[in-house]
């Protein structure tokens, strides 16, 4: 019988950030972008005490874990970590991640925040998919008219995905 | 029976590839987003209803973190410093379990809490008790080849907060814990045998199921004690257990 969750309350930045935990790949890594975003409350005020974690596949669609059964590739950390700012803005430098068999280029995100008893899931698609997204057994598993909050936005160097807790324009969350 | 390898079909089930799902968690395990009592969950429950994700490649994976994440000191808190922290020394320990039981090995567990007088060494905790200089209230360890974990710290103190009246936090250790997979990531808190706090507090009160409260509370260890030196608790970690697969079943059959 599972262990229940309970919130990361307002000191989360004691305990969890790491130094290097923004960036999954290096600035000169090919290829590198910053996924920059805010996250935002019910009243559309910035978050400042939460946390983004990002899990996602390596360029070739891969995983660096003994569960993929087409075998692990070693090397590519694929998880990411950001405290939100004063102003809720989080950014993570990374690569984009490959396809997987039968699903769009995606990431997993985690939320955490005092507020949030367990945290909220959801994933970052990449406009340049399109017809993939269009395909993508998960995004089409959301009603229509939600799915562009699952869908990143080009940027200068990167993409921005805010995440909006509750509200006009909420953010798609799963049940994991 | 043959197994194909690949075809270009839509979902991973039908490309060959055999995933584990994770079993999900029975009602009442974990807090509702919505839970009126703790405040701050007001403005931040998302209202829209949560839709179903499959467990696929990306949900069955996860990061796994090791001792490359660790400094010398990281699992005692109490030697981080030149002196030592005030507080009463405590060993805490216990293992990292999945729902069926087995241990899940060399898995990153991190841990944040307050000083003994309740107060987090943090620029927005402004409660009047000194800070400790001796003690940041952070560390980090990684569990063994049979999902223990250990480390050292001293014993938080409760501390006030402005939820509602007279509001007080149960002396409590926050935990961080990975598991094998996306689907098991989970953030929780220790709390202490015989709080008279439990029954005002929202937040250990937010888990529905007085059971499952129950497993959040750590169990005083008189045999990990040390003499003339600490106090010791237990607290396992269960996280989700895994379906069993379809290739288990299959190899079962033969
Ligand atoms: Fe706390």
């Amino acid at each position: 019988m599972s262990t229940p969750s309970q919130t990361v309350g307002p000191y989360l930045s004691l305990g969890l950030p790491w130094d290097d935990g923004p960036t999954v790949a290096g600035a000169d890594t090919p290829g590198a972008v910053w996924i920059r975003g805010v996250v935002y409350d019910g009243a559309g005020a910035p978050v400042p005490d939460g946390l983004i974690e990002t899990w996602q596949a390596d360029p070739h669609g891969r995983f660096d874990h003994p569960d993929d059964p087409r075998g692990a590739q070693p090397g590519f950390r694929g998880f990411g970590r950001c405290p939100t700012d004063d102003e809720g803005a989080y950014g993570i430098r990374t690569v984009l991640p490959g396809a997987l068999p039968g699903e769009a280029p995606h990431i997993d995100v985690s939320v955490f925040a005092r507020g949030l008893l367990h945290r909220v899931v959801t994933r970052i698609y990449f406009p340049e998919h399109a017809e993939a997204n269009a395909a993508d057994p998960v995004l089409t598993s959301v009603p229509a008219q939600r799915r562009d909050t699952l869908i990143a936005t080009r940027t200068e160097d990167g993409y921005r995905f805010d995440v909006r807790l509750q509200g006009e324009g909420e953010t798609v969350f799963f049940d994991v | 029976m043959t197994t194909s390898v690949s075809s270009s079909s839509s979902s991973s089930s039908e490309s060959g590839l055999v995933l584990p799902t994770y079993r999900r968690d029975p009602e009442g395990t974990h807090p509702p987003l919505d839970s009126p009592g703790y405040k701050s969950t007001r403005l931040r429950h998302p209202k829209q209803p949560l839709v179903l994700l499959p467990h696929k490649l990306t949900e069955v994976t996860g990061p796994l973190l090791g001792p490359g994440r660790l400094g010398e000191l990281d699992n005692d808190l109490t030697r981080q410093h030149p002196e030592e922290p005030q507080g009463q020394r405590i060993l805490v320990h216990g293992r990292l379990l999945d729902g069926d039981g087995r241990p899940v090995p060399n898995s990153l567990v991190e841990v944040w809490q307050a000083n003994a007088g309740g107060r987090y060494k943090h620029v927005w905790d402004n409660w009047p008790c000194p800070v400790d200089p001796n003690f940041d209230g952070v560390g980090r360890t990684i569990t063994d080849n049979e999902g223990r974990y250990e480390f050292t710290t001293i014993k938080p103190g409760a501390y006030p907060w402005k939820n509602h009246d007279n509001a007080w936090r149960p002396a409590h250790i926050h935990f961080s814990v990975f598991g094998h997979a996306f689907t098991q990531r989970l953030v929780t808190q220790m709390y202490f045998p015989d709080d008279p706090l439990f029954s005002q507090d929202p937040i250990f009160n937010s888990v529905p199921d007085e059971k499952a409260r129950q497993r959040m509370i750590s169990r005083f260890d008189m045999s990990r004690t040390v003499p003339e030196w600490a106090l010791a608790f237990e607290f396992d970690i269960v996280l989700r257990g895994r379906e069993a697969t379809p290739f288990e079943n299959e190899e079962e059959d033969e």
